[in-house]
């Protein structure tokens, strides 16, 4: 990235310092802002992070995956949006690739993710 | 019309306070120097000409070198003439004088940007005047997928227009892009960041006017 591309984007470096450092394989917990009308309440999505997107830019977004009733949900995060409220890391994965689209086939044990020791 | 010149230094994006995603392109444009001031005795009308980037100067030409040092300046890469230029604290403009784009331009201001867009080569009609193309692609069909269809009739007016839009050279033109928004500016590093995108490549001369 270009030197002066950097003073732009460092503007949002408090933002980035904010948040845990997690990668694909960790289980996360979102706490997004949403507003409804004029009131702004705190909804949570919790599940595994498969890819992680265009690192240290701030067009960086992250997908995190969870299985709700049988069916697959994906959500995807722009990780500088003023809209994140918070992330949690509930449990560091150990897996072998940084995208874990393989997870989309799989279910239940098989989609399991060893913990990190 | 005010305006500056400058080079496009790359695409970003940033939030607004809404949380949308704004896409955004920076530039950095000037400090320019004033090369040449006109007026309505010597020349009929007002303008001045502004100078941007460092030309070599066994790359300049002794006409042109003459012309730059009676701004008392060095080489200028790109000159560019605005007429009717104006700046917010001193309408008159001085030869001679640096522009930077602070002076030109605020934030939330709509600006033009120009810029020679990025070529494409010889390039088929749908790609370059956005026809769909004939037909299906099964059913009998083939080789019709991206063909422009008929340029005209027959034996009346047995001849095709002049203009009909065909296949050719695609990009590598000028272009102007009205009302993007400046999202930003940063006076010391002469950068300024506007909303949406600019046509050229990166490192490509792109003018903003107002």
């Amino acid at each position: 990235m270009s030197e002066l591309m950097k003073i732009v984007e460092a503007e949002y470096k408090d933002v980035r310092s904010k948040y845990p450092d997690f990668k694909a394989g960790d289980t996360i917990n979102v706490h997004v802002k949403i507003r409804e009308g004029s009131k702004e309440r705190i909804q949570q999505f919790q599940g595994t992070v498969i890819q992680r997107r265009h690192p240290n830019t701030n067009g960086e977004t992250f997908t995190v995956r969870k299985v709700s009733n049988g069916i697959g949900i994906e959500r995807k995060f722009p990780l500088l949006s003023p809209n994140l409220d918070k992330i949690e890391v509930i449990r560091r994965g150990s897996v072998r690739r940084a995208r874990l689209f393989y997870l989309r086939g799989l279910q239940g044990k098989a989609a399991k993710i060893r913990e990190k020791k | 019309m005010s305006g500056i010149i400058g080079r496009k230094i790359g695409m970003t994006n940033v939030f607004s306070e809404d949380g949308r995603s704004i896409a955004c392109t920076l530039i950095q444009a000037g400090p320019c120097v004033v090369t040449q001031v006109k007026n309505e005795e010597t020349d009929g009308y007002r303008s001045i000409q502004l100078g941007y980037g460092e030309r070599k100067e066994k790359r300049t030409t002794k006409a042109m070198k003459g012309h730059f040092d009676k701004a008392s300046t060095t080489p200028k890469k790109v000159i560019k003439e605005f007429r009717n230029f104006r700046i917010e604290f001193n309408n008159e403009v001085q030869l001679g004088q640096e522009i930077t784009v602070a002076d030109v331009f605020e934030e939330g201001d709509y600006v033009d940007a120009i810029g020679i867009s990025k070529g494409k080569g010889f390039q088929g009609v749908v790609k370059r005047h956005n026809f769909r193309g004939v037909g299906q692609r099964t059913h009998g069909q083939h080789n019709r997928e991206r063909a422009p269809g008929s340029i005209g009739g027959a034996s009346s007016p047995s001849r095709v227009f002049k203009g009909m839009r065909m296949a050719g050279q695609t990009g590598g033109k000028r272009v102007k892009l009205l009302n993007l928004r400046v999202i930003k500016i940063y006076p010391e590093d002469h950068l300024i960041l506007v909303s949406g995108a600019v046509p050229g490549s990166k490192n490509s001369t792109v003018i903003l006017e107002k």
